[in-house]
């Protein structure tokens, strides 16, 4: 009844693009505002790369990826004489592969074990409350994570700063990350596909390590290639565990360089500022092919 | 149920009861005997036991939380539940509703994953020659033979099906059981496997889950009609078509209800 009388003495053609035009105006100014946030987020990541481009190329070379780094006098010299600083990182990038290879031998077969435990008992209470500690464990600061690793295995193993704590301190880190990956992943398989190699008479752990996990396997690998490149860029509880090394080391009781540590050092450093921005290049550069490397191994199975 | 007596039979259903959370009978009491190389169709309206009853069969039922059996069933003269489950599924093979090969094997693979999952170790020879006549057996021979070796996701609904059928054949079983396997594919996918079905009869003993009361008049020999759990009516299936002693299977087949 209202209606009619709002109405009244208007005709329709006058009321149509009125609300059209209204409409029409909220769309565009939202869709500018998702265009101009957007090339904000963009930006970021462009400047970030492009400084470290532009700051950090001129030091990559042949002998950055083969020498340990100078010692402040050289460096010195040579930024007086106005060349390129010489020697490399070649102890930071063993360092770190070594430290990330432990950790993932450490923190892979217990975050599967893990994430398969919570996908079969997704309902249990004590499931849960294992949820619940992973969450928190993601949530605890990685400086604590390396005090409580020097207490544990910095005093009380290896008696000094070692290849060992500092891995241990990162598998600590990637542990939820593959916990949380492998059950999502888990999750996405039909189960329809467990029936159908459940009737085939087929024991229940070969289901799983057969079945489920070749199944579920790109999902696995793109977490733990996340969680792999998350820690590569760990610096503080490194700083407790490890500490640092001049030199290449293979010895696990020992001390080691990774690339973070050495980026920390030179920053100490004023003779040595320009090795900054290629390490940093470095570890941007190889963080990034792992993350395409993830998305690729994802797409690929689709 | 006179004639159907006298067939000799090869499963035996004694006093099977299924209950869910202690009391939720969701089979009561059931006994009958599944004949030899005769295709057997369980029918009944939704959630009156017809899949329990199926899957209990090759104890693929045990797979559902806080599951109680009482009764037995008997292959032959063996209590399936004093098996292991990897003999009596081997014996027993299951195909379900909706096509599930393995999107990570070859086609080939598929086939023999019951050996390959077992870890069952065959001569080449061996998994050639199971390969070809499971494949032959469910006529997918002549359209996958050319790519064998690659991953069956191209394959269409119904190849998909036969493939899992294919899957079942392999282990050379007594017992076929299928669970609604036509229901999400189209008419003439449908009918290939209803085709299928009454070639493999011949070799094996069939047991079926249908919702399709014309595709039990079609292919079944005997005919079970399930209501609330209960096993309302068992016979040849042109008796329960034609003359059902009870007026509920009556109701169900006339389309009153269900």
């Amino acid at each position: 009844m209202n209606q009619t009388n709002i109405l009244a003495g208007k005709k329709v053609t006058e009321l149509i693009p009125d609300l059209f035009s209204g409409r029409k105006l909220k769309d565009r100014l939202f869709l500018i505002g998702i265009v101009i946030f957007s090339l904000l987020t963009i930006s970021m990541v462009v400047l970030i790369i492009g400084s470290m481009i532009l700051k950090g190329y001129h030091q990559i070379n042949w002998a950055f990826f083969t020498q340990s780094p100078p010692d402040t006098f050289q460096a010195m010299m040579a930024k007086m004489s106005g060349k390129t600083i010489p020697g490399g990182i070649i102890n930071g990038i063993t360092g770190s592969l070594y430290l990330v290879g432990i950790a993932s031998l450490i923190a892979i077969p217990f975050g599967v074990l893990i994430g398969i435990y919570l996908y079969e008992n997704s309902k249990k209470k004590y499931a849960g409350f294992i949820r619940d500690i992973t969450d928190v464990l993601q949530g605890v600061p990685s400086i604590v994570i390396g005090l409580i690793v020097y207490l544990w295995v910095v005093v009380e193993i290896t008696h000094g700063y070692s290849v060992l704590a500092g891995s241990v301190a990162l598998a600590i880190m990637m542990l939820p990350l593959i916990i949380r990956s492998t059950e999502e992943s888990l999750k996405m398989i039909p189960d329809t596909l467990k029936e159908a190699a459940i009737a085939l008479g087929t024991p229940y752990y070969k289901v799983v390590m057969r079945v489920l996990i070749p199944s579920s396997f790109s999902g696995l690998m793109t977490g733990i290639l996340l969680a792999i490149s998350r820690i590569l860029g760990e610096t503080a509880p490194l700083m407790l565990t490890t500490l640092g090394n001049p030199a290449i080391n293979w010895n696990i009781a020992k001390p080691v360089s990774a690339v973070p540590l050495l980026i920390w050092q030179f920053y100490n450093d004023p003779n040595m500022v320009d090795l900054i921005w290629s390490s940093s290049l470095f570890l941007m550069g190889f963080v990034l092919l792992l993350n395409i490397l993830s998305k690729w191994i994802a797409a690929r199975q689709k | 149920m006179n004639d159907i007596n006298t067939q000799p039979s090869i499963l035996t259903i004694e006093n099977l009861s299924i209950a869910y959370d202690k009391d939720k009978l969701a089979v009561k009491n059931v006994s009958a005997t599944i004949k030899k190389n005769a295709i057997t169709a369980i029918m009944g309206p939704s959630g009156c036991g017809k899949t329990t009853l199926l899957r209990a069969m090759n104890r693929m039922h045990e797979l559902y939380p806080n599951i109680s059996t009482t009764g037995q069933i008997r292959l032959y003269d063996e209590n399936i539940y004093d098996m292991s489950t990897i003999k009596l599924r081997r014996k027993i093979g299951m195909v379900f509703q909706r096509p599930n090969p393995f999107p990570t094997l070859s086609i080939y693979d598929n086939v023999i994953a019951g050996y390959k999952l077992n870890g069952i170790k065959l001569k080449r020879s061996e998994r050639d020659e199971i390969v070809e006549t499971s494949l032959k057996n469910v006529t997918l021979w002549d359209e996958v033979k050319n790519s064998l070796h690659k991953k069956g996701n191209f394959l269409s609904g119904g190849q998909q099906q036969r493939l899992c059928i294919a899957r079942a054949l392999a282990f050379k079983p007594d017992v076929i059981l299928l669970d609604e396997p036509t229901s999400a594919l189209d008419p003439i996918a449908t009918a290939k496997i209803e085709d299928l079905l009454i070639d493999l009869k011949e070799n094996y003993s069939i047991v079926l889950v249908t919702h399709n009361m014309s595709q039990a008049a079609r292919i079944s020999d005997n005919a079970m009609y399930m209501y609330m759990g209960e096993l309302i009516e068992y016979d040849e299936t042109t008796k329960i078509f034609t003359n059902p002693k009870e007026t509920s299977t009556q109701n169900y087949i006339t389309g009153r209800f269900g």
